[in-house]
């Protein structure tokens, strides 16, 4: 039985009037990439959101159910959220490095959650994210440089070192890849597909072909309900619900 | 009916390979009805006929491989699309087959008429014949139709071929031994009768995709099978 990092149980969420998740439950296994698909305005982002509470910042957005990473209640009170985005990394669409240098990018998280005693440790961490990120050998010789003068693939690699410096358990992204050319889409898939081994990751695609590529379990939403979830294969070969069907072969949008 | 495709011209690509498949089908039943035909009333120029056809479907063969190879790389079908392409280069693959296994008959027909008929083999023939072609036109259907139930029947009934095979191989055994003068023309018949029997097992091929095409998975079961030529043995 695999590890489950991540349970969602009867989550409801609401912005303001609006209801944009329907009681989802689902279980994230650890260490593997679950992708959330689904037609945009179906609520697969905002699930995202929630895992991190990222939703907490919107005005009027309300969340009932029960989300827990490793059993802990992560809505419960008493919950340091400082913390928990550091345990549940995200890396966002838009590549969004800080305007500070690249080795500054990676510092920044590390720094404000002391990880690190001294700058030799500091230096150690900055290399090992950027080793893990798959983007050392691109920018050994221009830590100094800017982060944002990095090309899009690089500044989204430079954006999971980030991600990945402060030690978090989870990743979440969401559309990490649509704004990069199939290249540098790929490195990142390749660099998924390492991380996995330490990580757990969720992923937001509207790539149905990215999905069925990185993930091993995928989930599909449709008007804020989950639909269907199981293993990737069985999803691209022989989903279950006629609105799967119909979503992944295009029959609607 | 599944609705259509919000990319019309996918719909349009899909329903090329199945016109195609239609076609070879069709060709491949009516191949082996006249090959037998030949057979029965041994008509050297409708043998000849069937010989000559045999490259239509291998070159309709050739065009729906050509087509589903262009889906999958640019559609990059997903699930039932998948499955039905899947199916359909698969089904291709056995009626092609099947069109080769009637224009064997029909050659070794042409070889036959040269020689003395041998008993009534050739109406037990016609016989397995029919199954034959009944399997096939069954098992077209069912893809035509998405139907599982039709495809799973054609799995079952495929043993009754076998039986007819199982008892001409003892008769045709029975006559070469009886009178050696026949061997040759008993030995054609053997494979005329072979290459029936293998065209019941590629009609079953093509059922056990209809299968995954419609469910999605394959089916599980041993059918059952009543080929016992490889056991048999006659004594004098």
């Amino acid at each position: 039985m695999n590890e489950i990092k991540i349970t969602a149980k009867n989550v409801n969420v609401f912005y303001g009037d609006k209801q944009a998740l329907k009681d989802i439950s689902i279980d994230i296994p650890a260490r593997q990439v679950t992708a959330l698909i689904g037609p945009s305005g179906c609520g697969k982002s905002t699930f995202l959101r929630s895992i991190n509470r990222m939703n907490d910042v919107i005005d009027g957005c309300r969340l009932e159910g029960e989300i827990k990473l490793d059993s802990e209640d992560i809505y419960a009170r008493g919950i340091d959220v400082v913390h928990l985005r550091a345990r549940i990394g995200m890396v966002f669409q838009k590549p969004n490095p800080f305007p500070k240098s690249i080795y500054d990018n990676i510092a920044y998280g590390p720094k404000i959650h002391g990880l690190t005693t001294s700058s030799a440790e500091m230096d150690d961490l900055v290399m090992g994210a950027l080793e893990k990120a798959g983007l050392i050998d691109e920018v050994r010789d221009r830590l100094d440089s800017p982060g944002t003068g990095l090309s899009g693939g690089q500044q989204q690699r430079l954006c999971i070192a980030r991600a990945i410096a402060v030690e978090p358990e989870v990743i979440l992204m969401d559309e990490p890849c649509s704004a990069l050319d199939p290249i540098a889409t790929a490195r990142i898939e390749e660099l998924i597909d390492e991380l996995k081994e330490n990580y757990t990751i969720v992923m937001v695609t509207h790539s149905m072909q990215q999905a069925a590529r990185v993930s091993q379990k995928t989930a599909f939403f449709h008007m804020g309900e989950l639909v269907e979830q199981g293993a990737t294969e069985d999803i691209f070969t022989r989903p279950q619900d006629e609105r799967t069907q119909a979503y992944i072969t295009g029959r609607i949008g | 009916m599944e609705q259509s495709h919000i990319v019309k011209s996918f719909d349009d690509e899909l329903k090329l390979i199945n016109t195609t498949l239609a076609e070879m089908g069709g060709m491949a039943e009516a191949q082996l009805t006249k090959a037998v035909r030949a057979l029965v009333t041994r008509d050297a120029d409708l043998a000849r006929e069937v010989v000559a056809e045999d490259s239509k479907i291998d070159a309709l063969e050739t065009e729906l491989d050509r087509d589903a190879i262009r889906i999958i790389a640019l559609r990059q079908p997903m699930a039932t699309d998948l499955r039905m392409v899947i199916t359909a280069l698969k089904t291709s693959a056995n009626l092609e087959r099947i069109g080769d296994y009637a224009k064997n008959v029909a050659k070794r027909t042409i070889t036959l008429i040269e020689m003395q008929p041998v008993g009534n083999t050739a109406h037990t023939i016609e016989r397995m014949a029919e199954l034959a072609q009944g399997l096939v036109g069954s098992v077209l259907d069912a893809y035509v139709k998405r139907d599982l139930a039709a495809a799973d029947d054609v799995r079952m009934r495929d043993e009754e071929i076998d039986q007819l095979h199982t008892s001409l191989f003892r008769e045709l055994l029975t006559h070469m031994m009886e009178d050696p003068h026949s061997i040759t023309a008993c030995t054609h018949l053997l494979f005329i009768a072979k290459n029936i029997e293998r065209i019941g097992d590629h009609a079953t091929n093509i059922a056990e995709y209809v299968h995954f095409m419609v469910s999605g998975e394959t089916p599980d079961d041993e059918r059952p099978k009543g080929d016992e030529t490889s056991q048999t043995i006659i004594t004098s």
